[in-house]
């Protein structure tokens, strides 16, 4: 595995849990690598480990056999240079917007001034000034993600991870805010992995569509997205989109026998 | 305890049954119904003409039990008794020597619970060290400590302020407990991926996080205290309602028993009162469905 170049290399983990006497196998001995600035997003069933695997680059898990390395160097514990934007958003419903955007910067002991210039700017770039002073529970659950967005970018990452971010929104609400995600990466380019369990938004927002497998969680199918042009509705609409669109459905949901990994024993 | 079981199940053992009687759990349930903030002044207006009205509604069934011959002082009887023991200054005194006790037991108990109820929520070792002290306590009703207290300490005050700050630490420390196992785990690790270490975790997310349950427990806390108070003037007190009612009760002397039963739940209610305000301006950030 020729890892040199990668942003972030997944090498051979294994996460296995105890469940009881017994072992569940989440991930089994998955490898994977992601280029600097690359658009990666992950799509499987229910169940089929992306959280873990997501848990496990962003240091919040570890893995019970193989490496995750980022920049070269092995993950131990969350950092700074990793940002992780959750499915519910994880506001911390007694600070003010601005206070959650201000929170990693507070810790990492950004001076006051400095802070409040970043976090407006943050602010601004995901359209919530007007909400600047306003809690989260006044806030609807797609300005809530992107205050969760804004937060991240706060600290200024180099690597975000996305865990279904949009899974719970209206689709109206999730097509706006993949457009504004897309848009905001073009111009300020991270590299970014997104999992999520809908194919429509895996193909429109990836470089490349990765496609799980469950029990044991594994890599099924990887998918080239080449569209270089603008992605846009022209991207949505078109027949480039839906050949794409068709292709990982499949390997979503037609996952069948033959290239299925064999199932280890102490799988339930 | 219904936000503890869903998320406690799946990242420790099970949360033991900690909830002081019912209380807690109504407590904590009020908390969430309360303040849909829909409340404005005009719906507001139509409970209080009810609150009214049940209020007159009791002193008027009283008043009638008591002319119908029943072994009861009359309002005016009673309104008359408080009279004479405010102006002789006894009253006054009573409630002085009343409230030190219960805020001094109260206070020094919230201020114990709440520290071991974190140390207990976050450390396994300790949680594990502490916890069957505190339900063994918990099974024995304050009045039953009174004797131990006395012999062991004596029959000033100290004994007294003990129970109450037992029953008051009790209370606390349970719910503070249940509020920083149920903190979010998912806020958690918000917290470390944006670089938060353990101490900036606890001061920032748990003990944030943690402020409704604890208000909850102040206030269950505060109820029990002043429940364990009457009990504890039962110990050679010399001023203080529960001394002023029992000693009434050596002569039959209902109108004073009355003007003590009285007080007790009006300073109650206000003490409550005062809480739930602090409690609505801490949590206001709160959803509430
Ligand atoms: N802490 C845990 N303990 C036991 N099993 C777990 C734990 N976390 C995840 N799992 C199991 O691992 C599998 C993969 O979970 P997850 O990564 O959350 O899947 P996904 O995000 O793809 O839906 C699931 O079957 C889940 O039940
Ligand atoms: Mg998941």
């Amino acid at each position: 595995m020729t890892s040199t170049t990668a942003k972030i290399s997944v090498q051979g983990v294994t996460k296995t849990f105890a469940l009881g006497r017994d072992t569940f196998t989440a991930l089994d001995d998955l490898s994977l690598d992601i280029a600097d600035n690359e658009f990666v997003t992950v799509v499987g069933p229910s169940g089929c480990g992306k959280s873990t695997l997501l848990n496990i680059l962003a240091g919040l898990e570890e893995p019970t056999a193989g490496l995750a390395l980022v920049d070269g160097v092995p993950v131990s514990g969350p950092g700074p240079e990793r940002g992780v934007i959750f499915q519910q958003y994880a506001l911390f419903p007694w600070l003010t917007v601005r206070q959650n955007v201000e929170f990693g910067l507070r810790t990492a002991g950004v001076p006051k001034a400095e802070r409040r210039r970043r976090a407006e700017h943050f602010i601004a770039l995901v359209g919530l000034e007007q909400f600047a002073d306003a809690l989260p529970k006044t806030l609807s659950g797609g300005m809530r993600q992107r205050c969760a967005i804004a937060r991240a970018y706060a600290v200024d990452p180099s690597i975000l991870l996305m865990d279904e971010p949009f899974g719970a929104l209206d689709a109206l609400t999730r097509v706006k805010l993949q457009e504004q995600l897309l848009d905001t990466w073009s111009k300020d380019k991270r590299t970014v992995l997104f999992i999520t369990h809908d194919v429509d938004e895996a193909v429109f927002l990836a470089n490349r569509v990765i496609v799980m497998a469950a029990r044991p969680g594994r890599v099924y199918d990887v998918i080239d997205v080449s569209w270089t042009t603008a992605r846009d509705e022209r991207f949505r609409l078109s027949p480039e989109f839906a050949a794409l669109r068709n292709r990982v459905w499949h390997s979503v949901y037609h996952q069948d026998g033959p290239t299925a990994a064999p199932q280890p024993s102490t799988t339930i | 305890m219904s936000v503890l079981d869903k998320r406690g199940a799946g990242r420790r053992d099970p949360v033991p049954e900690t909830t002081p009687g019912t209380s807690t759990d109504s407590g904590a349930v009020n908390a969430a119904e309360r303040a849909p903030r829909r409340s404005r002044a005009g719906r507001r207006g139509l409970p209080l003409v009810l609150n009214a009205v049940s209020i007159a509604l009791g002193i008027a069934i009283w008043w009638a039990l008591a002319s119908a011959g029943f072994k009861l002082p009359t309002p005016p009887e009673v309104v008359a008794r408080a009279r004479t023991l405010i102006d002789n200054g006894t009253l006054g005194k009573d409630v002085v020597a009343s409230l030190t006790r219960v805020l001094i037991g109260f206070a020094l108990g919230t201020a114990v619970a709440i520290p071991v109820g974190f140390l207990m929520g976050w450390y396994a070792v300790l949680r594990g060290l502490i916890e069957p002290w505190i339900q063994f306590f918990r099974t024995i009703p304050p009045l039953a400590i009174i004797p131990l207290a006395v012999v062991v300490m004596g029959i000033d005050e100290t004994p007294k302020i003990f129970v109450i700050f037992l029953a008051a630490f009790l209370a606390c420390v349970i719910s503070t407990f249940q509020g920083v196992v149920s903190v979010d785990r998912t806020l958690i690790s918000a917290a470390r991926v944006l670089g938060a270490k353990d101490m900036t975790i606890f001061v920032r997310v748990v003990v944030p996080a943690s402020t409704p349950f604890i208000l909850v427990g102040m206030r269950v806390g505060l109820g029990s205290a002043w429940a364990t108070l009457v009990a504890a003037e039962l110990v050679a007190a010399q001023q203080g309602l529960g001394y002023r009612m029992q000693n009434a009760e050596l002569y039959y002397d209902l109108p004073t028993i009355f003007v003590g039963l009285i007080s007790i739940g009006i300073l109650g209610l206000l003490m409550d009162r005062i809480l739930l305000l602090a409690e609505r301006r801490l949590t206001a950030w709160q959803e509430r469905r």
